[in-house]
């Protein structure tokens, strides 16, 4: 869906855009946002994930945009058909925050740490460097990626307007 | 879900008088708190997609107020009250006096206020359900967060995460008066906890 100059990333969802389109995801909680881009050919890409592995998937119709491990690979290609070199994309992550803490929670409680951790694991595979981060807390933040200048705009309710 | 294919209006009836019946305790619980009267809405069960669960509550990006609750035991799930800022407020000072601070932040007590509210009505949502279902149902702690909406719902749905794209949410509000929204009370039982709540109440799977 494109609004104007953005392009809107839904939860469990990825998209690509380029030519100083700014990709959007709202309300990142437990979630985590990744960008992918390509500095010179100034194309991006935005992951809202929110499960660290497709292994526990039991529904009929894989949606891949939803694990870390299936969605990287998937928007991996996406930017590179959109004319990003595999080799000169640099990552940008934010969210995987734990909203509500418990004593002893369960590790589905959790989610949030997991799913950074298993989106770095993932990068890692794919020699994919991580600029910058903002993840973990207790809140939610939205986000904004410039497919021109690279940066990635965090927004949160406590902690206001971050660049990173 | 597979168990809704067969007689699903039947089944989604069932799970709105369960709703019906949780809220109606709730609000009750609530109205004697606040000592005025509490109304509440008939309550609404749908399959709603992830990326719409904040719809009704202004939108994921919309700041809200939400006591969340784990509930464990025979069929467990999800349970939030939310609420908007303002609303917050009034509870607060409808309950216990609490002047409004003037940076619309919350003082611990606060939190802590909505929290034991939090747990009250969902305790007596639950304990109604255990009664009807002779199931055992339980709140755990609850945690309160003043967030965005979609931050805080997509919490609730990470146990439908592995089972597809949307989530059965049975959604009550309840009114101040006979118009303004007071609060949601949000109910999302796990997956598998479905079938445990149909076979209990004799409704048939097949």
């Amino acid at each position: 869906m494109t609004d104007g100059n953005f392009v809107k990333v839904g939860m469990a969802d990825l998209n690509v855009a380029a030519e100083g389109a700014v990709l959007k995801t709202t309300g990142l909680g437990s979630c985590v946002g990744l960008t992918l881009f390509d500095p010179q050919r100034q194309v991006a890409g935005m992951a809202h994930i929110m499960l660290p592995s497709s292994d526990i998937a039991r529904e009929g119709q894989l949606n891949i945009a939803k694990y870390a491990d299936t969605a990287i690979p998937e928007l991996l290609n996406r930017v590179v058909q959109l004319g990003a070199d595999r080799k000169r994309l640099v990552a940008k992550l934010a969210g995987g925050a734990q909203m509500f803490a418990f004593a002893g929670g369960s590790d589905s409680l959790r989610i949030g740490p997991r799913n950074v951790e298993s989106v770095k694991r993932e990068l890692d595979k794919w020699a994919i460097p991580v600029m910058s981060e903002d993840t973990g807390g207790n809140y939610g933040r939205t986000i904004e990626f410039d497919s021109r200048s690279g940066v990635l705009t965090v927004r949160s309710v406590q902690y206001g307007v971050k660049e990173i | 879900m597979k168990l809704f294919n067969h007689n699903p209006d039947f089944k989604m009836d069932v799970l709105r008088e369960v709703g019906n019946i949780g809220a109606g305790h709730a609000a009750t619980a609530l109205s004697r708190l606040l000592d005025k009267p509490v109304d509440m809405a008939v309550p609404t069960v749908s399959f709603v997609p992830f990326e719409s669960i904040a719809d009704r509550v202004g939108g994921p990006e919309e700041v809200v107020v939400a006591v969340f609750l784990r509930v464990d035991g025979d069929a467990p799930g999800n349970m939030f009250f939310l609420m908007s800022r303002l609303q917050a407020k009034l509870l607060l000072q409808g309950l216990a006096g609490f002047e409004p601070a003037g940076d619309g932040g919350y003082s611990e007590l606060e939190l802590s206020a909505l929290c034991e509210i939090g747990n009250i009505l969902a305790g007596s949502y639950l304990s109604s359900l255990a009664d009807l279902t002779g199931l055992a149902m339980s709140p755990s702690v609850p945690s309160v967060a003043v967030d965005m909406a979609g931050a805080i719902l997509s919490y609730g749905l990470l146990q439908f995460g592995t089972m597809g794209d949307d989530a059965l949410l049975i959604d009550t509000t309840f009114l101040r008066g006979r118009q303004e929204a007071e609060g949601h009370f949000y109910f999302i039982p796990d997956p598998e906890s479905f079938e445990k709540i149909f076979v209990s109440l004799g409704v048939p799977l097949e």
